[in-house]
This record gives C-alpha cells, sequence and structure tokens, in this order.
C-alpha cells in the first residue's frame, strides 16, 4: 500500500520537473486530484474495498498524499504563474516615448473666452446678460444714444445700411436703449454683440466684437466708474492692475473717459506692448447722458448711469499676444488649438 | 491735425518742455497721436565760416578751410558752386546726422552719417551743407531752395547750433480732436485749450483793418437755401496784388504740409488752419451778375472745381453761384472758373457756415474730401465765420496785397455769437464726479476756459462762449471741470447707494454656452465668421433661383459684393473655414459655429428681421464619415436634452445619398450630409467634408427635457440579437421606429451588422441588432422577453415586410 503511495508521490515529483505553464501544472493536476479520474481521487474510491482494520490507516495515508499533492501543485502553480507573468509583462514591453494617442477636445473661441472671462467677473457684480441685435433702427444706433442725423459723431462710425432706416450694429450701446425701455432702475446689464464698421485693414474688421454695461440707479458716479473698473482689470489681468481715466468723447456719455490700464506685460515700465508708456487703453466709458435716460424714460433727475464698452477683439489679442484681428475670422486649426479654454 | 509749437506760442506763453506739453494735452482731453522735432535727423550741424578756399585742380571741387568755432577747425572738400572764402554755411562735423541724397542734389534718400572722407587725395572732415541736406525748403528759410550750399547770414558766430537758426528746433504734434470739439480744429483753438490747462493768458491774434470808403456798387448776396447755410459773409477786396507770401506765412503753412500758392489764397489756408473756417477767395472779375447766390444745385447742373475736375450735381448738393453760374461747390471746393490768377485785381472773401451733414453727404457723394470739407462736416461755429473774415481782411492790410472795401454783406439766420447764459449748480457737478473739487478750483478753471464764471452761493452763473456749441448741461461743466482737475483725483468707490441685482446669464445663454462645450469635447473648435457672405456663396452652394436662402438682406453699402449679403445659412462660411484650413496644410478636423441667419419679413426692411440662432457644423479629413457628424448631432441633442429623428433628404450642394433632415417632435430642425463632389473639387479640397445646420432658435421653441435622475432599474434586464431580412430601401431608422413602438421595455437597440450577398434573397439585405430589455417595477417573467420578440416581428412583418433571418 505504502508503495503504492509512494510510486503515485514519485511520479508527481518526476512529472513536475517537466512542468513548464500554469495550464500545464492544471492539466497534470487533474491527473491526480480530480475526483472522478484522478489517481489520488480513484484511490479514495478503493476505500470500500479495503478491509475495515486496515481503512483508518488506509484513510490517513491518502489524505496525507492528498494533502501533500495539493501543496505541490499550489506551489509549483504559483511558480509558473509568476514566470508566465514575468514573461507577459516582457513581451508587452513598450517605448514610453512613443507619441500619446490623440484625445482631441476643441476649444471655444477666443473671444467667446475673453467674452466668458468678463461675464463672470460682472455676473459676481450682478449684473445680468442681455444680447443685442445685430441688425438695428437707426434710433436706437443713434438718435436714442444722442446722435442724431447731422451729428458729427457719426462720421466716427462707417455704417453699414440696409435701407433707410435699418442698419448693422455699429455698437452694442443700442441694447442700453432696448433694455431700459423694458426695464426700470436698478439695471446692471451686460450686453455683449456682434457690431460692424466699414472699415477692413490689419486692426480693423468689417465686423467686431463688443460688451457694453450699463448701470442705472440712484447716485452713480464717475468714483463708481473708476471702481468697479479697477475691480475688473484685476480680475481680468491680474492683481495691482491699475486704471487710469483720461478724458474722451462719446454722444451718449458725459463726461466720457478712455480707460487705461496699467500694462501687465511690463507692469508699467514701459515695453513694446504699451508702447514704452506703461500703459494700454482697454475700453471707453463714461457717465450716461442725461438725454439717452431721458429718451428711455428715465427721470435723469432722480436717476443716473454708468456705462462702458470694451472691444473683444482688442482684449483677446492683448491678452493672447495675437498681432493680427484677422486671424480671428479665418478658423484656421492651428490658430484656435493654441488657445485652450480656461 | 498737425500743430508746430512755434505757432501755438504765438497765441500763449509755453512755460514747459515740448514733452510735458504733450502730457498736459493728453489730461485734458487732446491726445497727440504722434510728435516730433522738426529737425529729428539732424545733429551736429553748426555755423561754420569757410576761411580759405581753393579749386582742387581738374575738378568742380574745391578745398576749404572752415571755421566751426569752439568745435574747431576743420579740411573740408566741397562740390557747391557756391562756396567761397569768407562765406558761412551750416556745416555737418564729423559724426553728424544729416540726409542723404540723390545724385541731383534734391531727392532725399536717407538719413547718413558723417565720416572722415578723402576726395581726390584731400582729407575732408566734414560736409558743408545744403537745405535739403537738412530737410529745410525754400519756404521755411530763404535761399534753403538753392542747389547748393544754404548762405546763412553774416552776423552769426561760426560753432552756433543751426537747428535754432534755420526753425529745426520746432516741435510738430499730431493732435487728434475729439468730435464734440470742433472749435479746437484750428492752431487759435487748441491754444485756447494750452492756455487753460497752462494757466497762461490767451493773446488773440489781431482782428483790425481799416474799410476804406470804395464799394462795389449793387453787388448782393442771396441764400436761398438758409437751412443749409445759416451764415454767409462775403467782403470786396480791391487792388490786389498777387504776390508771394512773406516768409513766417509761407514757414508755417509749410510746417504743416501745406504748399504756398500767392499771398491771396495762402491767407485763406492760413484763416482756416488758425482759426478753423474755411474761407474762399472770388476773383472778382469772374463774378458774373455782381451777385452771389447760394442756392442748392439744380438737377444734372455741373460744376469743375478748381483741380479741374468736373461733377455733375444735384440738389442734395449745395452751390455758390454768380448771377449766372455756380462758382463753387459749397464747403468743398472752388470752382475753376472765379480761381485766383496772377492776373487778379480784385477779390471777394467768403466765410460761411454751412450744414454740416450737407456737406458730409456732398462729398461722400462724389468721392470729394478736402480739409474744408473735413473741417464743416466736424462743424463750423459762427463765432469762427465771423472773425476769420476779421482776420482775413487784416492780412490783407498786414501783408499789403489789397485794399479792403466797405461792402460787406452778412446773410444770418439770426444765431447770435454772444456768450450763452448757463447756470449749473456746484453740487449736481461734484455729483456727477463723486468727489467734491474745492470751489476756488471750479471758478478757476472755468474761468480759464473763458467762461467767465460769476459765483452766487451754490450756483454758477457761466457766460458760455459761442464757440463751445457742446457745452449744454451741468454733466458738461462737470467733464471740464475734472479734465482741468485732473482724473487722478477720482476715487474708487462702489456705488455706495444702489440696490443689490442679480446677475449671471439667462436659461438660452447657459445653454449655449454648455452645447460649444459639449462640442468642444467632441473634439470640434469653435469658430466666428462675418455676419455677411457674397451672392458668389449662394451659387456655390448651387441653390436654385426661388431657394429661401436667396432671399437675403442687401447691405446698401457694403465695402465690396463678397461682404453684401447678410447669411441666410452659415454653410458657405463653413465651407470657406475649411477650404482655408486645406490649403494650410490642416488635412482634418472639425469646426463649429454659432451664428445667426437673418430672415426679413419683407424687404426692403421696415421692420426687424428674424434673427435666428443656428449651429453649423463642418468635419473633414480621412477619418470623418457621415455617421462620425451624426455623433455630433446626437451629442448636440444630448445636450440640448431633445431627441433628434433623420429621414433621407436631398440638399443641392450634399451627396444625394448621403444627406438626411433632422427632424425634431415632427418638425423639421436642420440637416446633415457630405459635402457633394463637385463643390468640394471647386474648393479644391482633399479630404471629404461633412457639413450640418441646425436651427436652435426652431429648437428652443420645441419642448425639451432637463436633467433628471432616474432610479437604476432593481431587476436584472435581457438583451436579444436579432437577425431581420428585409428589403433593401428599408431604413434602419423604420426598423428602430417599429421596434420601439412594438415594446415599451426596448431601452437599446443597436445595429451590429448588415449583410447584402449570397445567402440571403438578391433584393433583400440583413440586419442584425441587439435589443435590450430593461424591465420596470416588476421583474420579467421566465418568457416576458420571448413575448416580447414574437410581437416585435409580427409588427415588423405586418409593417415592413420583414422577416427574422433563418
Amino acid at each position: 500500500m505504502n508503495e503504492r503511495f509512494q510510486s503515485i508521490r514519485q511520479e508527481i515529483m518526476d512529472g513536475i520537473e517537466e512542468i513548464s505553464s500554469s495550464k500545464a501544472v492544471y492539466e497534470f493536476k487533474k491527473q491526480f486530484l480530480d475526483s472522478k479520474i484522478g489517481k489520488i481521487g480513484l484511490l479514495m474510491k478503493e476505500m470500500k474495498n479495503i478491509a475495515p482494520e486496515e481503512r483508518a490507516s488506509f484513510g490517513k495515508g491518502v489524505n496525507e498524499l492528498k494533502e501533500w499533492a495539493q501543496v505541490k501543485f499550489a506551489e509549483l502553480d504559483e511558480k509558473m504563474k509568476a514566470k508566465e507573468l514575468e514573461l507577459r509583462y516582457e513581451t508587452e514591453r513598450i517605448d514610453v516615448t512613443m507619441p500619446a494617442v490623440e484625445n482631441k477636445t476643441g476649444n471655444l473661441h477666443p473671444i467667446t473666452q475673453m467674452r466668458n472671462e468678463i461675464i463672470d467677473v460682472f455676473a459676481g457684480m450682478g449684473f445680468e446678460v442681455f444680447e443685442n441685435k445685430e441688425i438695428e433702427n437707426d434710433y436706437y444706433n443713434f438718435t436714442a444714444l444722442n446722435t442724431p442725423k447731422d451729428h458729427p459723431a457719426r462720421d466716427m462710425q462707417d455704417t453699414f445700411y440696409l435701407s433707410p432706416d435699418f442698419l448693422l450694429a455699429t455698437q452694442t450701446s443700442a441694447a442700453q436703449i432696448h433694455t431700459m425701455e423694458e426695464k426700470k432702475p436698478p439695471i446692471k446689464i451686460l450686453c455683449p454683440g456682434k457690431v460692424f464698421r466699414s472699415d477692413d485693414d490689419a486692426t480693423h474688421s468689417p465686423m467686431f466684437h463688443q460688451m457694453e454695461g450699463l448701470v442705472v440707479d440712484k447716485k452713480i458716479t464717475l468714483c463708481d466708474l473708476k471702481g468697479m473698473l479697477d475691480v475688473f482689470v484685476q480680475k481680468i489681468y491680474g492683481e495691482g492692475t491699475t486704471t487710469r481715466l483720461r478724458p474722451s468723447y462719446f454722444p451718449f456719455t458725459e463726461p466720457s473717459v478712455e480707460v487705461d490700464v496699467s500694462c501687465f506685460e511690463c507692469g508699467g515700465k514701459g515695453c513694446k506692448l504699451c508702447k514704452g508708456t506703461g500703459w494700454i487703453e482697454i475700453l471707453g466709458a463714461g457717465i450716461v447722458n442725461r438725454k439717452v435716460l431721458s429718451n428711455c424714460g428715465i427721470d435723469p433727475d432722480e436717476y443716473s448711469g454708468l456705462a462702458f464698452g470694451i472691444g473683444l477683439e482688442r482684449a483677446t489679442m492683448l491678452k493672447y499676444g495675437i498681432n493680427n484681428i484677422k486671424l480671428l475670422f479665418e478658423s484656421d486649426i492651428k490658430v484656435l488649438e493654441q488657445i485652450d479654454n480656461n | 491735425m498737425l500743430v508746430p509749437l512755434s505757432w501755438l506760442k504765438e497765441y500763449v506763453d509755453i512755460n514747459v518742455t515740448p514733452q510735458e506739453l504733450e502730457k498736459k494735452l493728453f489730461s485734458c482731453g487732446f491726445e497727440v497721436e504722434e510728435s516730433w522735432e522738426v529737425g529729428k535727423d539732424i545733429s551736429n550741424v553748426v555755423v561754420g565760416l569757410v576761411e580759405e578756399c581753393e579749386p582742387i585742380p581738374d575738378t568742380h571741387l574745391h578745398v576749404c578751410k572752415v571755421n566751426a568755432g569752439e568745435k574747431g577747425s576743420f579740411q573740408i572738400c566741397c562740390g557747391a558752386d557756391n562756396v567761397k572764402a569768407g562765406g558761412k554755411y551750416p556745416v555737418a562735423l564729423v559724426g553728424a546726422s544729416v540726409y542723404a541724397t540723390a545724385k541731383d542734389h534734391k531727392t532725399v534718400e536717407g538719413v547718413m552719417t558723417i565720416k572722415k572722407g578723402k576726395l581726390r587725395g584731400y582729407e575732408s572732415e566734414g560736409m558743408l551743407c545744403s537745405g535739403v541736406e537738412l530737410g529745410v525748403s525754400e519756404d521755411m528759410y530763404p535761399g534753403a531752395g538753392y542747389n547748393g550750399l544754404l548762405v546763412l547770414p553774416e552776423e552769426l558766430s561760426p560753432g552756433l547750433d543751426v537747428k535754432p537758426i534755420l526753425g529745426l528746433d520746432d516741435w510738430i504734434y499730431d493732435v487728434s480732436i475729439t468730435a464734440n470739439r470742433p472749435d479746437c480744429q484750428s492752431i487759435l483753438g487748441l491754444a485756447r485749450e494750452v492756455a487753460a490747462v497752462l494757466d497762461q493768458p490767451l493773446k488773440e491774434p489781431s482782428y483790425d483793418y481799416h474799410e476804406t470808403d470804395v464799394k462795389k456798387e449793387g453787388f448782393t448776396v442771396t441764400v436761398e437755401a438758409p437751412d443749409l447755410c445759416p451764415r454767409y459773409i462775403g467782403h470786396y477786396v480791391y487792388d490786389v496784388k498777387i504776390a508771394q507770401s512773406p516768409l513766417w506765412m509761407k514757414r508755417r503753412l509749410a510746417l504743416v504740409g501745406q504748399a504756398s500758392i500767392s499771398n491771396i489764397v495762402d491767407i485763406t489756408n492760413y484763416v482756416m488752419l488758425e482759426m478753423g473756417q474755411p474761407m474762399h477767395a472770388f476773383d472778382s472779375e469772374y463774378v458774373e451778375g455782381n451777385a452771389i447766390c447760394v442756392r442748392r444745385a439744380g438737377d444734372g447742373e455741373k460744376i469743375i472745381t478748381l483741380d479741374e475736375q468736373e461733377y455733375e450735381l444735384n440738389s442734395n448738393n449745395l452751390v455758390i453761384c454768380d448771377g449766372v453760374k455756380p462758382v463753387a461747390l459749397a464747403g468743398v471746393m472752388g470752382g475753376l472758373n472765379s480761381e485766383i490768377r496772377e492776373s487778379t485785381q480784385a477779390v471777394l472773401f467768403e466765410s460761411a457756415k454751412f450744414a454740416r451733414d450737407n456737406i458730409r453727404k456732398t462729398s461722400r457723394a462724389l468721392g470729394k474730401r478736402t480739409d474744408a470739407s473735413a473741417k464743416y462736416e466736424k462743424g463750423v461755429d459762427e463765432y469762427a465765420t465771423v472773425h476769420a473774415m476779421k482776420r482775413a481782411l487784416h492780412l490783407i492790410e498786414e501783408l499789403g496785397c489789397g485794399k479792403v472795401s466797405s461792402t460787406h454783406v452778412d446773410v444770418n439766420t439770426g444765431n447770435s455769437i454772444e456768450p450763452r447764459i448757463m447756470k449749473v449748480s456746484m453740487e449736481k457737478v461734484n455729483n456727477v464726479l463723486g468727489i467734491k473739487v474745492p470751489e476756488k478750483e471750479i471758478i478757476r478753471i472755468l474761468g480759464n476756459l473763458n467762461f467767465a464764471p460769476e459765483n452766487k452761493g451754490d450756483e454758477l452763473i457761466l457766460h458760455v462762449p459761442a464757440y463751445r456749441e457742446d457745452m449744454d448741461s451741468y454733466p458738461d461743466v462737470a467733464e471740464e471741470v475734472i479734465r482741468m482737475y485732473g482724473y487722478e483725483h477720482v476715487t474708487p468707490t462702489f456705488m455706495p447707494d444702489a440696490l443689490v441685482t442679480m446677475g449671471g446669464m439667462n436659461v438660452k445663454q447657459k445653454k449655449e454656452l454648455k452645447l460649444k462645450k459639449d462640442l468642444c469635447g467632441t473634439g470640434a473648435y469653435e469658430c466666428i465668421h462675418y455676419s455677411f457672405f457674397s451672392p458668389a456663396d449662394l451659387d456655390l452652394l448651387r441653390l436654385s433661383e426661388d431657394a429661401p436662402e436667396r432671399n437675403c438682406i442687401r447691405i446698401l453699402n457694403p465695402i465690396n459684393e463678397d461682404l453684401s449679403l447678410m447669411r441666410t445659412t452659415l454653410a458657405p462660411s463653413m465651407l470657406g473655414a475649411i477650404s482655408r484650413n486645406q490649403k494650410k496644410g490642416n488635412l482634418s478636423g472639425r469646426l463649429y459655429e454659432i451664428g445667426k441667419k437673418f430672415i426679413a419679413k419683407e424687404l426692403p426692411l421696415n421692420d426687424y428681421p428674424d434673427e435666428r440662432e443656428v449651429l453649423c457644423i463642418g468635419i473633414f479629413g480621412e477619418n470623418e464619415s457621415f455617421f462620425t457628424l451624426k455623433g455630433m448631432a446626437e451629442k448636440t441633442a444630448e445636450s440640448l436634452y431633445v431627441k433628434f429623428e433623420y429621414e433621407p433628404a436631398t440638399k443641392p450642394y450634399l451627396h444625394p445619398f448621403q444627406t438626411a433632415r433632422i427632424l425634431c417632435e415632427g418638425i423639421e430642425v436642420g440637416y446633415l450630409g457630405k459635402l457633394a463632389y463637385p463643390i468640394a473639387e471647386k474648393l479644391d479640397l482633399r479630404t471629404d467634408a461633412y457639413l450640418l445646420e441646425i436651427d436652435l432658435k426652431t429648437l428652443s421653441e420645441l419642448p425639451s427635457g432637463k436633467a433628471s435622475f432616474e432610479p437604476l432599474p432593481k431587476y436584472p434586464g435581457e438583451s436579444r440579437d436579432l437577425a431581420l431580412v428585409m428589403k433593401r430601401n428599408v431604413t434602419c431608422g423604420q426598423v428602430e421606429k417599429c421596434i420601439q413602438s412594438s415594446c415599451t421595455y426596448v431601452k437599446g437597440i443597436k445595429l451590429f451588422d448588415v449583410y447584402e450577398g449570397g445567402q440571403i434573397p438578391a433584393d433583400k439585405k440583413s440586419m442584425a441588432f441587439t435589443l435590450d430589455f430593461v424591465p420596470g417595477q416588476e421583474p420579467f417573467e421566465a418568457d416576458s422577453v420571448d413575448h416580447f420578440v414574437k410581437k416585435i416581428l409580427k409588427n415588423l412583418k405586418n409593417q415592413l415586410d420583414i422577416d427574422l433571418r433563418s
């Protein structure tokens, strides 16, 4: 009996030497441990034929053999699997410096990004967003904004006409009027939109984007305009950016100012970007002209307002160092992919 | 506007450097776009006395010994014909910078630096200079026009810097004048501002003159169009002697780039530059009928202007006529027939105010812009009209070029040029600014600006000069105060009295931004294209004559034909973008634009048109197909919480069998498809392109879902694969629709195979789908899904004649 156990043991020991894969381990193990066909399994089945007095020691011997074999096969299996894993890793060796698989995400247009950034800042200050019409009525674009037919300010803007009364909006300011006609103070609105002027060269595009801001409430002053724009430029161009106001002229504001920011490239020391002046012109603004308020049915003795208009192309070009406005409208993927959403 | 510093100094003492003056102008509202020293390119040129001058044999050259005072004594070779011992000339020392001229010694070719040299074996340490080499013309310095050395006066000491002597140390400012300040469109007008900002008095020019008893008997002026000509002043000047203008006048004209012509013509130009009032002089001999009449031109009436151009006029144009014919195009240019000639003996001076709008329209319509028309367009005030005539007559006497008659005609619509009284509250002024400017300062500033303020408690009485037509109300006064007081005094505050408002984007704006970001997530870049396009774009799309897209709103004054129509589709702009990318070697990519199309209710426009937001996607490249684009359409639907359906369709610019219309809730909202090959060829596309357009406005009017949470199914679902055989013209969409309507438990239908070939009948195809069945509140029974499949197959058979593949 013991010889049989011993020979199975030997058979396993010998067989193990030949084994070289975990699959072979499985097959080899089956030859011994399978309850139906395995050699050790069959020994178990012989139990009923064994004389009762020998059964105990036979059973013990079979169990010992079985346990021994299980341990052996487990060890072997582990060894084979480790070897195979190593081999698998080896065959899957790669050159990690090879190019990545592309995972393309597009970008919002640089102007949309700039627009969103500005909206975010002013939304926090309580400004709602109203989009302008691209096709405007002469009244809203000019007359209501204190620019009557013979006004020299009409020269400042070369207007595209569509009919005697309709034209392509030359400024987003017209949206102010529409809003003020419908909404009574307190008003805080931003009006982004496309505007059009008959100009076409390296720094002018016949279509461009503006963002108009308007506040109408009680006791609004030039100091409030300055305070608001200071916050705005610090959010957009960074802490420490300051503004400078200087006189200008727009028919719909009085006083009118041009607003410069301290150069965000050189911090005001003077560089190529600011043409050595330390300042960069970014927007026009002012206190809303009393006539404009009256035209919209708002009592200028009770309320006052401030307004500002930002050219988005200019702001965008300054931010990214784009030198030709045409690049913004050419949709060259090589350009668009450079300006990541932020 | 060009402003020479020396000319400004005529009217105001300037006690600051040229650079400081520029800053002062900037701070009070006059941006200096550029400024330069007249002799910016000239340096190290001094007065030189030629002590010895010996001809160099066999040449036209002389070798000179030049005494340059404390700079030293130099041997210089000189080729000029007027060099002689004892003469004084500008000498450019070694290291000096002067203009280089061409062989003709007249044409400036650049700037050069003087170096030591050798000519015919003679050392030369410097150069004796001509006027041209120093940038000085005859009008700026007498003798400077001579093609040879510029001869300097005897009394100058050798070694003196020539720049102050020749006026090369003068400064020119190019000042931009805002549209509200036409009164500053002149040297005198700007001088008023300079005086105010420097706290200096203004020295008015002289306006006095003496009329003789001579009259031009019977002379009349009539203004038939007072709306277009509110003021017309004429004055008759006789015994005219046409000659050159004096140097001081020529010099000033030259500094601003105005050529000197003759004393009379120069006076009109000088006065315009000085006072901002365009003037005109008619040769009285050619003014027929002893009369001037200002009227609208007759239709078809013609005039030949001074520059010998002929114009055909109409009743929108204002003309100055004599008793018979037009003699000037009002406010734009004089007529050739009455121009000042050498022989002119008497002139009629005109100083008039014309309606700015009318002059602008005439100038635009005829394409003729002159200095005069530019001034009129911006606005001329009557104060200047009156004073300019006085000034011109004064100059006639000062130059001694004629006698001032007592025939003075002034046709006036009744406007006063006396100061207007305006009352303002200082408190209101300060309330606009948000700071308290000291009363003393307010009064000082307004006094400097000639408003002669009178102080009555809080109220100020201002005497606003007639030339300040822009002054209307207290905010105007606030602006005057702060621009002189200084914007640096404006301190930041944050609307302490304002009410709280809720900010941010509305639902529509948020949705649009989300859609844009979702499309970026598919690898597409957002584009922005012009809102206008070309008629050729409509032809490119091969749209039929009656296609709705051709019903465009037209720009009456487009930059060019290519930018003349408002878009009715975004497709052409997108094709343009794809084509440009391919030309630059970008052979694949995804682009999208959300822009507006413009649908007129009627043409020509007399109401707002419908501005409709449209999404346009364009993709191109070897890896793109109809279905990759359809994936983006599905992404769009998902982003907007709507469901799209697709039906085969055709578009003249798309592939006849790879085009679909997009429906939402049964309503057509757009299309997608592959670009037709002939168009791709026309655009030189190297890879296939696909286009999609969706009318977002239509979509926004349809019901949509919103982000919501549905609990995950409690019980497991089951999947079944069905291979179906059908006629070839049956679409996947039809099958899906039929399956979906047959069983509500179907939550997913996925096509995984299409087969046509030998194993099925020739006129048929097979499509294989995986259907996902998901139970509701109760688990499926053992045979539930089999029942569902049976029902589905029955419906497929009945509705579409579809069989299960055996």
